[in-house]
């Protein structure tokens, strides 16, 4: 870790003109991933705005129903709120799949989003990383690959988003609001992720000096149908291998609306809204479902030590698929797969 | 003096548990003292190579750096490799930080940055530039395998394999039933709590004092007095606590190296503590390739065993550990062949880990056990049954004792092994398969020299003192426990003193062998002091114990009596009193018996028993429960006895399920050189788990009857969960961890 200044941000405004105003500097809010960074070398900032005195600890309803959560709520917080627990479950128990008690005690909503990519390379600074050092080379190519991803890679990167909360975020299709210096905006979630292409450096498609506000959620169908399935290495504190977030409209047995987003297999959480369409009208049956997961991960590869998680992907969505039309949701307290 | 049951036997909490969860023991890290240095060590990032040049300008520029210690200015050193040899070192020639521009190792230190605080040091060690060489380096086990070699130098005779018995080929080949498989298990890595650390505390006359985290106060105080050329009486180690070990400290660490190499160069009192990075380039389970060959009549009596085990080592030492030899006398075998073989691989000396060879081999031996009880087609338990021998057939002994029948009848009751369904993939549970899999486990009882004081003073209350370790396991406790139970005291009249290179002497703590070896050596010093006792009574007038033996004599109530006539005898407070003594102070000394281990061998046993849940369609795999039962002689306490069989449990789960070393073998790195990437189980991974000490009275394998546990806990946890697997899927995964891939891998494969 290296000298930094540190700085505390009383306002939006002001935390927005320091972040514009310093290449060097980053913001600091549960600081669960950043802090590790900094001690690994991967971080150097010359400057830390911590926000956590923001205005940004709040849950509020909206006139239309849906809900508008603030960016410096803990992930704690939002997943034991007793309206996000009726009105948008899948997100609540996606936030209990992830990491431990301690850390989302201290991990915020926005710092969630804007976690970095996981990778052996990425975290050891002797090893090349494109993202770490543009056009250095990737190191997981090649290499030990078997947590890295199966959609959407590049020849930069092959580095998966270790969020869980965003992967039900992506299938609940969240706004973002941002704050900069050219005042407020909202983005799509599925906007916000980006895939590594040739500039893996770039997680996300904030713009200097922007600060995550708050998320959206409008008003929805899916709190009865919905499951977030997760497959990791041990029961707690892992990383997904393959996790699945599924949130279902059922009409008689046919699917209405179905969506399904993926984490552990992209440089972001994973939904292809064409395949999700194809279903539309679909009978909810085990061969449907086979199909959607063929169908999602049609563009799937392999890098060698991962292959195995394209097989274990379509199982996982075929099982998440099960639970959520039978309206058997994964109990993330429960050891087996429901 | 028979030892009753008193404060011995009892479910004590152990003693400095309160200091421990309060903060008040204080680690090798916790000594602080003002104006004391820092030093940082910069890793290597290179396997196999050369270092061209190192630039440390820019950190020696960083504000508070003192000096930078590389191999172009690293003071003077002992010369000869005799000198760098502690009493646990292996054939080879013993590293040496900073001692030239070779690296041998991924991880290898390169660099000590001292600093007058711990975050100076460690921002400026990440500006030392450090320019190498790299060569190709070799790590991988599989792909240099056919370089394996017996080792040429044993670590120690009894490691080595035994001369084949009968002909296992021929009776191999004509059998009815046979299994031939190979075993993969990859490097598994020490991390205990406690990271390794070392303080030192410069005297205003020269001397040190230094806290190390080892597990032998005098193993490192010798190796730092012969390596810098220090007088004994110069160097005082100290150890009270240690944050776990499992065999990780046995050997001086380089930080021990580096404070005091940079407390002598700079007249500074010296604080170098490990990063947990730093962990994964120490000590660890080498990689390894077992093939296991089994043959059995038709009835499961075996004909025939074949045991061939290859480990990796290092460049410059040959780590050996016993991994074969199990297979030659866990069951009746008359035609048997035994073979060892290591690797040298461009990595750091592997080292012991928890039950080092047996976790390995067992596993190996175990899970072809269960392959053979499949091509016989009987039950897994059956056959052990069958093949059960009470003698040990390599070294042709027999054994001090061996209660694995009990074991194998109390486990498998409390497990309920009598309704398993023989078939695999028969039993379920909604969508889960369940498994039900058991191994047998061995580890060898044994004693090492070791020395203790025992003080009793008029006040009734006693202080024992020994320079053994108490890594966690309960030393302090158990000691207290046998002491208090010689003067029939509760356990709170005794204070125990341990961790001091200054106290009587004692090897290093390792091999289960502590409670045998000071448990007795404190019971013999507490004979001596109840002798003295009666050496003065007797010089009492009118004594009734005048013509007392100290054989007839024991302690009760604060009297010293006869054992057979508790109304026969004297107050020890007059004893003393009389004799104008305050205190009596007896020391005593123990070792293996050389006359009994000629005609017997010892061994711990236990039998294991696991169920896992696996997903029919994930293959998601949970161990849902586990039974140990264990045979280990004379259980001390049994509180602090269950705990070290759990945490051997969980140690095998990780064995079985999560542990795994990854390097990249282009580079020879290893990856995931931290805990949230080496796994290792979480609590929610660990469900219901049994321990069971079934009676086994050995009078033979130590003075006291104990046997030690710090290692079988583990041994056959692996191979029965692998069993338990193959039961639930049918699908045997033959290669350690059994991670969720390879379930997936096997299930295409079939």
């Amino acid at each position: 870790m290296r000298p930094f200044s540190y700085t505390r941000a009383q306002t939006v405004q002001a935390a927005v003109q320091a972040l514009a105003s310093d290449p060097q500097a980053v913001l600091l809010a549960g600081g669960t991933n950043l802090i590790d960074l900094m001690k690994y070398e991967v971080e150097r900032p010359g400057a830390i705005i911590d926000i956590n005195r923001l205005p940004l600890n709040f849950i509020d309803d909206l006139p239309d129903g849906g809900i508008r959560i603030g960016a410096l709520v803990t992930n704690s917080s939002v997943a034991h709120d007793e309206r996000v627990r009726t009105r948008y479950p899948l997100l609540a128990s996606a936030i209990l799949a992830g990491a431990s008690p301690q850390l989302r005690n201290a991990a915020t909503t926005g710092g969630n989003l804007v976690q970095r990519t996981r990778c052996y390379y990425f975290y050891d600074p002797a090893t090349p990383c494109n993202k770490r050092q543009p056009g250095s080379g990737c190191a997981a190519i090649g290499g030990v690959n078997r947590i890295h991803a199966i959609l959407g890679a590049s020849d930069s990167c092959i580095a998966v988003h270790p969020s869980d909360m965003c992967v039900a975020l992506a299938a609940l299709g969240a706004t973002i609001e941002v704050e900069g210096p050219a005042g407020r905006r909202d983005i799509a979630f599925s906007d916000f992720h980006r895939l590594p292409g040739d500039r893996p450096e770039l997680d996300n498609t904030l713009q200097s000096g922007e600060l995550v506000v708050a998320i959206r959620l409008e008003p929805n169908h899916f709190a009865v149908h919905h499951t977030y399935l997760k497959l990791r290495d041990r029961l707690s504190y892992a990383f997904a291998l393959v996790s699945v977030a599924v949130a279902v409209e059922l009409s008689n047995d046919r699917l209405v609306d179905v969506r399904v987003a993926l984490g552990g297999v992209a440089h972001k959480p994973w939904r292809d809204r064409l395949v999700e369409a194809e279903f539309a009208g679909v009978v909810a049956d085990e061969e449907a479902f086979q199909k959607l997961a063929e169908r999602l991960l049609s563009g799937a590869k392999g890098h060698g030590g991962n292959h195995f998680k394209i097989p274990l992907a379509a199982k996982a969505i075929v099982r998440a698929l099960k639970q959520a039309t039978s309206g058997r949701l994964q109990d993330q307290a429960a050891k087996s797969v429901q | 003096m028979p030892i009753q049951s008193k404060a011995v036997g009892l479910p004590l909490s152990r003693v400095e548990g309160p200091l421990k969860v309060t903060g008040g023991a204080r680690y090798a890290a916790e000594y602080f003292q003002p104006g004391m240095l820092f030093g940082v060590v910069v890793p290597a990032t290179i396997a196999a190579g050369q270092i061209a040049s190192i630039d440390v300008s820019a950190a020696e520029r960083f504000a508070g750096v003192v000096k930078i210690f590389t191999h172009e200015n690293r003071p003077s050193t002992a010369y000869r490799d005799s000198k760098w040899k502690d009493q646990v070192a292996l054939p080879g020639h013993p590293f040496r930080p900073l001692e030239s521009d070779r690296i041998l190792f991924d991880g290898q230190p390169v660099a000590l940055v001292v600093a007058e605080s711990f975050e100076a040091a460690r921002d400026a060690a990440t500006l030392v530039r450090v320019h190498y060489l790299p060569e190709e380096s070799h790590t991988d086990l599989m792909r240099a395998i056919h370089t394996s070699y017996c080792p040429p130098i044993p670590r120690a005779k009894e490691m080595m394999p035994p001369p084949p018995r009968g002909n296992a080929q021929a009776a191999f080949d004509r059998a009815t039933n046979r299994i031939s498989a190979d075993y993969r298990m990859d490097g598994e890595h020490h991390n205990p709590m406690e990271l390794f650390a070392t303080t030192v505390l410069l005297g205003d006359d020269g001397t040190l004092t230094i806290h190390d985290k080892t597990q032998g106060s005098q193993n490192s105080q010798d190796y730092v007095c012969n390596v810098f050329g220090l007088a004994t009486e110069t160097v005082v180690v100290r150890n009270a606590y240690v944050g776990g070990a499992f065999g990780q400290a046995l050997r001086p660490k380089y930080q021990l190296f580096f404070a005091v190499m940079a407390s002598l160069d700079l007249k500074r009192s010296m604080k170098v503590e490990m990063s947990r990075r730093e962990m994964f380039y120490l000590t660890w389970r080498p990689s390894s390739f077992q093939t296991v060959s089994l043959a059995a009549d038709r009835e499961g009596h075996l004909q025939a065993i074949r045991h061939h085990a290859v480990h990796a080592t290092s460049r410059y030492e040959d780590y050996q550990e016993n991994v074969a030899n199990w297979s030659g006398l866990a069951y009746r075998c008359d035609n048997v062949e035994l073979s060892y073989e290591i690797v040298k691989l461009d990595v750091s000396t592997p080292g012991d880990m928890r039950a080092p060879g047996a976790a390995t081999g067992v596993t190996a031996l175990e899970a072809a056990m269960d392959e053979l009880a499949y091509e016989v087609g009987i039950d897994p338990l059956e056959l052990r049954l069958r093949n059960f021998v009470h003698r040990d057939q390599n070294q042709d002994k027999d054994l001090t004792s061996k209660a694995l029948h009990a074991c194998y009848r109390e486990g498998a009751a409390r497990f309920g092994w009598a309704g398993r369904s023989p078939e695999p993939g028969s039993m379920r549970d909604g969508v889960d398969l369940v498994g039900w899999g058991m191994a047998t486990g061995l580890w060898e009882a044994s004693m090492s020299p070791a020395e203790a004081k025992v003080q009793y003073c008029a006040n009734g209350t006693v202080v024992v003192s020994a320079a053994a370790s108490d890594i966690g396991t309960g030393t302090y406790t158990i000691l207290g426990q046998i002491a208090a139970e010689c003067f029939d005291l509760q356990i709170g009249d005794v204070t125990v003193r341990l961790g001091d290179s200054t106290l009587p002497k004692t090897g290093v703590e390792g091999g289960s062998w502590t409670a045998a070896s000071s448990g007795s050596a404190v019971q013999a010093a507490a004979k001596a002091v109840i002798a003295t006792l009666l050496k003065h009574a007797g010089e009492l007038h009118n004594s009734p114990l005048a013509r007392a033996s100290a054989d007839e004599v024991e302690v009760a109530e604060g009297r010293l009596v006869l054992e057979a006539n508790h109304q026969v005898g004297v107050a020890i407070s007059e004893i003393m009193a009389t004799a104008g003594l305050s205190s009596i102070e007896e020391s005593a000394e123990v070792g293996p018996d050389k006359a009994l281990a000629r005609k017997f061998a010892a061994y711990t046993h236990s039998a294991v028993f696991v169920e896992v849940k696996v997903d029919s369609e994930l293959g998601v795999i949970r161990v849902t429960r586990v039974v140990s039962a264990v045979a280990a002689g004379r259980i001390l306490n049994p509180k602090t006895a269950r705990s070290q069989i759990l945490g051997g449990i969980v140690m095998g789960l990780g064995m079985a399920l999560h542990e795994e070393g990854m390097i990249d073998h282009r580079t020879g790195r290893i990856v995931n050189h931290n805990l949230a990437e080496y796994h290792i189980p979480a609590h929610a991974d660990v469900e219901d788990l049994q321990v069971i000490f079934v009676d086994e009275d050995d009078d033979k394998a130590s003075p006291i009857g104990v046997k030690g546990l710090g290692e079988i806990g583990i041994v056959g946890v692996a191979a029965a969960i692998s069993n338990a697997i193959f039961h639930a899927t049918g699908k045997r995964v033959r290669s350690f961890p059994i991670t969720i891939d390879k379930i997936l891998e096997s299930e295409i494969r079939q």
